[in-house]
């Protein structure tokens, strides 16, 4: 009898991993198991694209439906997972049947955090990480319509670039002094919030969320204490790692399934990759990503560990975002001691701001700047050292710096 | 009203022929995914961030396709296996121009 594997998630990394145990010549039978009614899909365009309605849903499958059955992997879908028995090496699903397992593999994501505020269960909040989110999202999504957005990080600005341009009055609360304060640096903050405020949305910084009134669905926010009309509230306040199911398990979990370079658990038939993980980054601490570049490589990682062929993980991070008619691009995790070097003019709206940390890049985040994007990733992979006033001088190319 | 689809032929390296119908709009690289077309990875679904979905395109429609953006430009210096035809079949849109385009997939992507 050949090995076979089961795989809790059906998300990115759950798609990429049934990619590549086939690639890394993984031949057993494999499994996937997803809570959600569809395939393993992409999330990044449900807050751009396909909320703006400029991408229809088969665009967003990962794989054509067929793909599965070609490459041996079973599907189980609309199923949550409920246990898993080390012991027994199985795992044990909501509706009851187990499914035994000489390697298993947890893709199981993140879920939204929920406000807590009084009113937040009022018809009318919104998130927004599925697909249903999104459905239920655009039905109320239309022009002339209040929408009042809790958080200002890369969801809730995405969603406010799609609704200035609907139509909608978009006023985005934020509890911090700038937008997307966990992600990138205050120069890039500075300039989106530009960005935002001539798109006509209105920005409240330092401003959290008291409450949200209305009679039996969402009238106002209050914030800062004032009251707000809106009649669409949509909260984007981060994601926690889904990892209830290994923590009954026994695993370890510190905010993230904690796994090793090889993206295995502390269980030796137990592996873990994407948004649910905590791993030792390049760096060399524990750290907790949250895109889809982790759920793709930290995947690929899992794989070839479970195929026999481990290689250590140590994939440089990278993030993008679209906005209006910017896209934003990072690579590398900067650090507030960075020292920040800008190439090119804000006001051109095509620019990068480079971090060097002991005079080697650590990171680059680019707006409309491919080249500083691709060019600065890699001088991140090399850590390489580059003076300042290089980096800055635009009569240099990027492809002279590598 | 379903869009109009149009014909591509992938060819893998060693020289398998398949030839599928594209919907208008979706990049090429879409249309192998779909259409399970070995040889075009697509690691990361289109975003033009990891340039595992390189192919090769037949002189006679080189000169029909839009030029490379900025973006496509750098990624393809960097992508293994590069010839002066190579292109990014997630940056070119599928449309009645391109009906019946041909595209060589290189042996590997990575």
């Amino acid at each position: 009898m050949p090995e076979n594997i089961v795989i809790i998630g059906a998300g990115q990394a759950g798609a990429q991993a049934v990619q590549s145990l086939r690639a890394d010549g993984f031949t057993g039978p494999i499994t996937m198991v997803g809570d959600e009614a569809y395939p393993p899909y992409q999330r990044p365009p449900l807050s751009k694209a396909y909320l703006l309605g400029s991408f229809e849903r088969p665009r967003l499958f990962l794989k054509a439906d067929a793909y599965y059955a070609e490459a041996g992997c079973e599907l189980i879908l609309n199923t949550p997972a409920a246990a898993i028995h080390r012991g027994e090496r199985q795992v044990e699903l909501a509706d009851g049947r187990r499914l035994a397992y000489d390697k298993l593999l947890l893709t199981t994501g993140a879920r939204v955090r929920k406000l807590t505020c009084p009113g937040a269960d009022l018809p009318g909040v919104h998130y927004l990480k599925t697909i249903a989110d999104v459905n239920g999202l655009q039905e109320v999504f239309q022009a002339g319509k209040r929408i009042a957005i809790v958080g200002g990080g890369y969801i809730g600005l995405e969603v406010a670039a799609v609704g200035a341009k609907r139509g909608l009055e978009v006023t985005v609360f934020e509890a911090m002094d700038r937008l997307m304060a966990r992600a990138v640096s205050p120069q890039l903050s500075a300039f989106f919030a530009a960005e935002h405020e001539k798109a006509g949305v209105k920005l409240k910084l330092r401003t959290g969320v008291e409450a949200i009134e209305g009679n039996d669905r969402v009238e106002r926010v209050i914030a800062g204490g004032q009251a707000y009309d809106a009649d669409i509230v949509l909260v984007g306040i981060g994601v926690v790692p889904c990892d209830e199911l290994a923590v009954r398990a026994g695993l370890a979990s510190e905010d993230g399934i904690v796994v090793d370079q090889n993206a295995r658990t502390g269980d030796p038939h137990i592996w873990a990759a994407g948004d649910c993980t905590r791993h030792v980054g390049r760096e060399g601490h524990y750290i907790r990503l949250e895109c889809v570049q982790n759920a793709i490589d930290q995947a690929k990682h899992a794989a070839l560990a479970m195929a026999g062929k481990a290689r250590t993980y140590s994939e440089v991070p990278w993030f993008w975002s679209d906005q209006y008619d910017l896209k934003l691009q990072i690579a590398g995790l900067a650090r507030p001691s960075d020292r920040l070097v800008l190439r090119g003019d804000p006001a051109s709206r095509k620019f990068a701001v480079f971090h060097l940390r002991d005079g080697a890049v650590a990171a680059v985040e680019a707006v409309n700047a491919a080249p500083e994007y691709m060019i600065g990733k890699r001088l991140v992979a090399e850590g390489k050292k580059i003076a300042a006033e290089t980096l800055a001088d635009t009569s240099i190319s990027m492809k002279q710096m590598v | 009203m379903p869009a109009a689809k149009y014909k591509v032929t992938y060819i893998e390296d060693g020289g398998k022929a398949h030839t599928v119908e594209v919907a208008e709009g979706w990049s090429l690289m879409e249309g192998a995914v779909k259409h399970l077309i070995p040889g075009i990875d697509a690691d990361c679904g289109g975003a033009c961030a990891c340039a595992t979905c390189q192919v090769y395109v037949a002189p006679e429609w080189e000169a029909k396709l839009p030029p490379k953006s900025d973006m496509e430009e750098t990624m393809l210096d960097f992508a293994p296996e590069v010839r002066p035809n190579s292109r990014l079949s997630c940056q070119l849109r599928m449309s009645a121009a391109l009906d019946g385009i041909v595209l060589n997939l290189p042996k590997s992507q990575h």
